[in-house]
């Protein structure tokens, strides 16, 4: 459903960055080398209403949990804003520190993904539960009791007599993620980011404990962030939803328009990857080819196009995506035609970059004949692969064989129907 | 109570038995210590009775002297059962401050990281690459320095060769602690549960508290336990090298062995094979609570016993029957 323009905007996350520095090997810190940057969260801008359940879905490592936690303050944002709304003030979390963090907490709260962890084993149900009362009020006594009771019937711990006593090692793991929620709004929070609460669940509880969280945002007039990697279940909950890939956001819309009308080529193959219940209904999917790639050093253009079905020139191109190609190539040769082509080219190692010109030298066994042979033959093997209408230079040189590649086109959210897509085939039309 | 008692209820077999006996020899010196101006039939350093006629040096077991006289005139009964209380006043002086002191700092090394924690686990690497009976004498030379500077009776009237060996003793068991919590720390602090607590608007302290303590202090127990065996062991070394407690100050076991050396040769036995099996039975006492503690509390040690259970026999068979 379109979200109506006269509810308030409960947090508006602008243009924000999480990333994080890697450390490198002993020896280049010892040389004053810089590790590499994981761009976990990488310029990503949402806006929620209140009242509005938005689901972030993605692969594991697309950031999505970052963000969450960012959007908590539990890790420091590199960049941007993220401003909550909440009785008409305006704080920006991202600038919070110290105290003012910590009692900014009353009104951002998580549910984790993994009840069996989330609470502290050595601390009685009704201890954890009122924790934040302690803190934040320094509540105790009779009162406090009274409020850790009205939490715990409120996610359905009744009576909650028979709960408060008990260590969570004496819990299902669904009273355990109810205990966990009844954690999170016992401070009567206004924004929930929820990270994956039933992915770690029983398939008989899952059901039970989103009604749960549907039922106490009504009561409670709570604003979500649905963490999942799980659409059926963002297609249940959520009003919203932003597809992530690699840190950015590359499509977000109403539920039933991403549903319905996918328009990123990543949106498709997720929904494709869906398992269907009717075993008569096995059609071969053309999931995503490939691993999702490593994020501290992410493709050049678009960070899909690598295992994008319908990518084109001007998706990024670059030169490890002909390693792969080649490498690829070679694990379908006889084993005497790798041998002669890998002793023609080496290991290929000139193009673990993603530089815009490259150089393929042959080894000292090769000649460049030979060299520009072997990649003619990969090419005509499959003419269609859309890799090589990012080519824009084959050429033989005397030193070696020279590629060049297409500039990728700029890639960032479009509005398309009522959603917003980031991808060239979208931004074309 | 009922809390202290978990871990007896919840051992078994070897177990059980050690414990239990671990606990029942150190129970009877505990009442030495506290019942010591009452059992003991003379002060520590009493050489003449009451009508002022000086012992036999030297005189053998028998009635008068229970277990004889040494060659400094002490009745060794008394001087055992004071020594009890010596012993246990140091050790448990030692146990409780490096376990306060080892944990608090174990805690926040762990958790906080950084410099502090390069720079703590730097000095307790260090003093750990040390012989601890090494340490133990170059900080009772120093503390004992100090003190007698003072002079006169210290904390809770202790004398200063006394509360120099405590806190000698303390010095050479604060890393062991110290290690141990440090190390649960670094692997407890990144779970979701301390996560979780900041996520509610936990300060560090309040986490460092009320979230890890109770997380890494399960094996404390075993290592305290097991320290105070070694602390009795190092005093008594101290004690045997002339360097703990002077015989002016407090009874102390080792110190009389060290007497009782040159007793051995000529045929007088009992003034060193008491304090010597004084030493060797509470040292075996607090080992074996500490091994009994462990074999409960360390999970990976721990058996579950399963009893049989026997059914009844079904109602049809004793209708066949």
């Amino acid at each position: 459903m379109p979200t109506k323009p006269d509810i308030p905007i409960a947090l508006d996350v602008q243009d924000l960055q999480v990333y994080f520095k890697l450390r490198g090997s002993g020896l280049s810190r010892l040389l004053g080398k810089e590790g590499g940057t994981v761009k976990a969260v990488d310029h990503v801008s949402l806006r929620l209403r209140r009242g509005e359940v938005l689901g972030l879905v993605g692969e594991s490592g697309s950031g999505k949990t970052t963000l969450g936690r960012a959007i908590l303050g539990l890790v420091p944002a590199t960049g941007g804003a993220i401003e909550h709304t909440s009785g008409g003030e305006s704080v920006d979390i991202s600038k919070l520190r110290g105290r003012a963090l910590r009692e900014h907490r009353t009104k951002v709260q998580m549910i984790f993904q993994d009840p069996h962890a989330a609470l502290n084993p050595a601390m009685t149900i009704a201890t954890q539960v009122g924790h934040p009362l302690v803190i934040h009020q320094k509540l105790r006594g009779a009162e406090l009791r009274e409020r850790v009771v009205a939490a715990l019937e409120s996610v359905g711990l009744a009576p909650a007599e028979q709960f408060m006593g008990k260590y969570p090692s004496d819990l299902s793991g669904g009273q355990k993620q109810r205990a966990v929620i009844a954690r999170s709004i016992i401070l009567n929070p206004d924004v929930l980011v929820a990270d994956e609460p039933v992915s770690m669940l029983d398939m008989s509880v899952r059901a039970k404990i989103l009604q749960l969280m549907l039922d106490l945002k009504h009561k409670l007039g709570l604003t979500y962030v649905y963490i999942t990697h799980d659409l059926a279940t963002a297609k249940f909950f959520c009003d919203r939803v932003a597809i992530m890939y690699l840190g950015k956001v590359v499509e977000i819309g109403p539920t039933d328009e991403i549903f319905a009308n996918p328009r990123h080529p990543y949106t498709q193959a997720l929904l494709k990857a869906i398992p269907d219940v009717d075993p008569a209904k096995q059609v071969p999917r053309d999931l995503p080819r490939g691993e999702i790639p490593d994020a501290a050093r992410p493709p050049r253009g678009c960070s899909f196009h690598p295992r994008c079905p319908l990518a084109r020139a001007e998706c990024g191109w670059e030169p490890r995506d002909l390693k792969a190609l080649v490498e690829e190539h070679w694990t379908r040769v006889p084993v005497d035609e790798y041998e002669h082509e890998h002793a023609v080219v080496g290991g290929l190692r000139e193009l673990n970059t993603d530089a815009k010109t490259v150089l393929v030298q042959p080894t000292r066994g090769g000649t460049v004949a030979e060299i520009f042979a072997m990649f003619t033959k990969i090419r005509d093997e499959n003419p269609d692969e859309p890799l090589w209408s990012g080519v824009t230079r084959i050429e033989q040189t005397p030193d070696g064989v020279a590629f060049d590649f297409a500039e990728p086109a700029e890639i960032a959210l479009h509005p398309a129907g009522s959603s917003e897509v980031a991808c060239v085939r979208v931004n074309a039309q | 109570m009922k809390s202290l008692l978990a871990p007896f209820r919840q051992t078994t077999g070897m177990a059980r038995w050690l414990l239990v006996t671990g606990v029942g020899i150190v129970f009877i010196f505990v009442l030495a210590a506290l019942l010591a101006p009452v059992i003991a039939p003379y002060r520590f350093d009493q050489m003449e009775d009451a009508d002022g006629q000086r012992f036999t040096k030297l005189s053998p077991p028998g009635p008068g002297h229970l277990l004889g006289v040494n060659d400094q005139f002490y009745d060794i009964f008394s001087r055992i059962v004071w020594g009890a209380q010596t012993a246990l006043t140091v050790v448990l002086l030692a146990v409780l401050l490096s376990l306060v002191i080892g944990v608090v700092l174990g805690l926040v090394s762990g958790y906080v990281g950084r410099w502090i924690d390069r720079v703590l686990v730097f000095i307790m690497d260090a003093m750990y690459a040390f012989p601890s009976l090494l340490l133990a004498i170059v900080f009772s030379f120093l503390l004992k320095g100090v003190f007698d500077s003072i002079g006169g009776t210290l904390l809770f009237g202790m004398r200063p060769g006394v509360l120099s060996a405590a806190l000698s003793l303390t010095v050479i068991y604060i890393p062991q602690y110290f290690r141990v919590v440090r190390n649960t720390t670094v692997s407890a602090r990144e779970a979701t549960y301390v996560e979780a607590a900041r996520a509610i608007g936990a300060s560090n302290v309040t986490i460092m508290s009320r979230y890890l303590f109770s997380n890494v202090i399960q094996s404390v127990p075993v290592i305290g336990t097991i320290n105070a065996a070694d602390a009795i062991s190092t005093l008594a070394a101290l004690g045997f090298l002339g360097l703990g407690i002077q015989p002016n100050e407090a009874s102390e076991w080792g110190y009389d062995l060290s007497r009782a050396l040159d007793d051995a040769a000529s045929g007088i036995w009992w003034t060193g094979m008491f304090p010597g099996i004084a030493i060797v039975l509470l040292v075996t006492g607090l080992t074996l609570i500490g091994e009994g503690l462990n074999e409960t509390i360390n999970p990976t040690l721990r058996k579950r016993r399963f009893a049989p259970i026997t059914l009844p026999p079904r109602a049809q068979e004793v209708v066949a029957k």
